[in-house]
């Protein structure tokens, strides 16, 4: 039944140019950044041959890449989750999913995984580009699956506030200023108030914090470091908003 | 009443709703058979959709308990839902696909099973008279066809019970016709509940009729209590030569005379009478020349208006 929904969402996704022009618009800047960073390795190359232990290509061009795609989730989620129950609930097509015979986590599980679907057709063209580099020289794989994995789970946690967002109202571009919204004070969140809580030695709140913080925990993965608790705080933040969707979804039932 | 009666595929005991402090349906119960179609009667307002948004599962009653096929609808939502189709007021159309790929969509959601979904969506479309369109993207379709693939969404999986909110608003007169037609015929196998502010819709298609207002259920009868109701209350007739007004206060069983313009008089019976019988020799006799006998088309108007402001004044 999820994966009903999930095809459903995906299909209504590429039937609106807002999801073409979203891939179009990442590949072209992500393609340009990876050309330009590439461009730059070989020009520094002879340099870095001088140094003891150099850092190698995928640190050099295929980190900055990922790292560039991290800010263009930021923009890019809000907008394809801003529809998918906001205009449901606008366009009164959501009355289909609650009739049928579906929970309502069945409803947002589906819509959440049509949303990482479409959201790892881009991972993969991010991953494509160092790729693309095999065949010429030597690539740092144990870094580029920790980068892959990070991007992964931070395009799970945006999609999840996105979808708690469009479920906040009727009106997708209002939901989709809210997602954004809510993915920016977390950003903000993440920079200062961790490490401020723990240099007061206050360890317990820094750790609830670093669960707000999407792209601080996406630096150690991104660096090659296997951090566990950086990979269980997207993971709890996304079930946490996705529950939050599925109570919201639920509320409406009951205050109607 | 008995309520683990097999034939029984709704019943709902006690439902109320409120909306803050406004109570928008009170204390109403409701039975439907198999083979049953019941009207939901009412002016705007009155709690129909409601009703219907606490029976399909979309709303959450304040109060009162609904089973549908003698399964608990709040405590199994999953199990009760899966034998109802809806059509809500607004059709719930995905512009984007196709009437194919949407009614496909319904039967999956709806658990129809992988083997039997291409059958049961021709079964569908062929009912709903869409058997044309399958191609088509339904944001291109008329409004009327957009009802009728509504409709074919509410029973592509064959669900004990259909619950139609207004289904034929805004259709053209040989469509409603068809959908009226489809709607009896659905009748005779599954139960239907309809809503409706059209009266003569109610009398076309309906066994029973519940008529609402203010959230209340003012009148619950067969349609032929409810034309007993109504029955023979005026008449219109016309003469060609017009007698004097007393002789037609005269026979017995009329209440009162009243004229209506050049020979034209508005007749009303007293209650439990009806002499048009002899209203008719009585004219034949005195040679006045009778060319018109209506029974007054309102009636039914008539009913739902007294019914609906008696129940204001009480």
């Amino acid at each position: 039944m999820i994966f009903t929904i999930a095809g459903k969402e995906l299909r209504t996704l590429f039937t609106s140019p807002l999801a073409w022009l979203v891939l179009t618009v990442v590949q072209v800047v992500l393609g340009y950044g990876f050309l330009k960073r590439l461009d730059d390795f070989l020009q520094i190359q002879s340099q870095l041959a001088q140094m003891a232990s150099p850092p190698g290509i995928t640190e050099l061009v295929a980190s900055p890449t990922y790292a560039t795609a991290a800010a263009m989730l930021l923009f890019a989620v809000p907008l394809l989750a801003m529809r998918m129950i906001a205009e449901e609930r606008r366009n009164q097509t959501l009355t289909l999913l609650l009739s049928a015979p579906v929970s309502m986590a069945e409803i947002i599980l589906g819509k959440f995984t049509g949303l990482m679907t479409f959201l790892l057709i881009i991972v993969l063209l991010v991953l494509a580009m160092p790729l693309l580099l095999m065949p010429a020289t030597r690539l740092d794989f144990g870094l580029l699956a920790g980068l892959t994995l990070a991007l992964l789970l931070l395009a799970a946690s945006f999609s999840a506030v996105g979808l708690y967002a469009s479920s906040l109202t009727a009106q997708p571009m209002a939901a989709a200023l809210l997602g954004f919204g809510m993915l920016l004070a977390m950003l903000f969140m993440g920079e200062t108030a961790g490490d401020s809580l723990r240099a007061r030695g206050w360890q317990i709140p820094a750790a609830f914090a670093q669960v707000f913080s999407p792209l601080k925990n996406f630096e150690p993965l991104g660096r090659g470091i296997i951090d566990s608790y950086a990979i269980a705080c997207p993971l709890l933040l996304t079930i946490a908003f996705l529950i939050l969707a599925i109570r919201r979804l639920d509320g409406r039932r009951l205050r109607g | 009443m008995n309520p683990t009666d097999p034939a029984l595929t709704i019943c709902a005991r006690g439902l109320s709703r409120r909306f803050g402090t406004h109570v928008a349906v009170k204390a109403i119960d409701l039975d439907v058979r198999r083979g049953e179609v019941l009207g939901l009667l009412g002016p705007n307002g009155a709690g129909k959709t409601t009703t219907m948004q606490m029976l399909t599962g979309n709303l959450a009653p304040s109060a009162g308990e609904i089973r549908i096929c003698d399964i608990d609808l709040l405590d199994k939502p999953i199990l009760a839902k899966a034998r109802i189709g809806y059509l809500p007021e607004t059709p719930p159309l995905y512009r984007e696909l196709n009437v194919r790929e949407y009614l496909d969509l319904a039967a999956r959601l709806h658990r129809v099973p992988k083997a039997g979904r291409a059958t049961a969506v021709a079964t569908a479309m062929a009912r709903c008279g869409l058997a044309d369109t399958g191609r088509k993207l339904i944001g291109t379709l008329s409004k009327g066809y957009q009802q009728r693939v509504g409709i074919a969404q509410a029973i592509v999986h064959e669900p004990d019970v259909i619950i139609l909110d207004e289904p034929t608003v805004g259709l053209d007169p040989n469509q409603i016709l068809d959908i009226r037609a489809l709607i009896r015929e659905l009748g005779n196998k599954h139960s239907v509940i309809l809503s409706t502010h059209i009266l003569p819709e109610v009398e076309a298609v309906c066994d029973r009729v519940q008529i609402m207002h203010h959230g209340v259920v003012v009148f619950s009868n067969t349609i032929a209590g409810l034309r007993e109701f109504q029955r023979g209350r005026t008449v219109t007739v016309a003469l060609h030569r017009p007698p004097d007004i007393s002789a037609l206060r005269a026979i017995a069983g009329v209440a009162d005379v009243e004229p209506a313009g050049v020979g034209r008089f508005c007749i009303r019976f007293e209650p439990d009478s009806d002499p048009s019988e002899a209203l008719v020799s009585a004219a034949g006799a005195g040679n006045w020349g009778l060319h018109q006998l209506t029974p007054a088309q309102s009636s039914l108007e008539d009913v739902f208006v007294q019914l609906t402001t008696q129940a204001e004044q009480s």
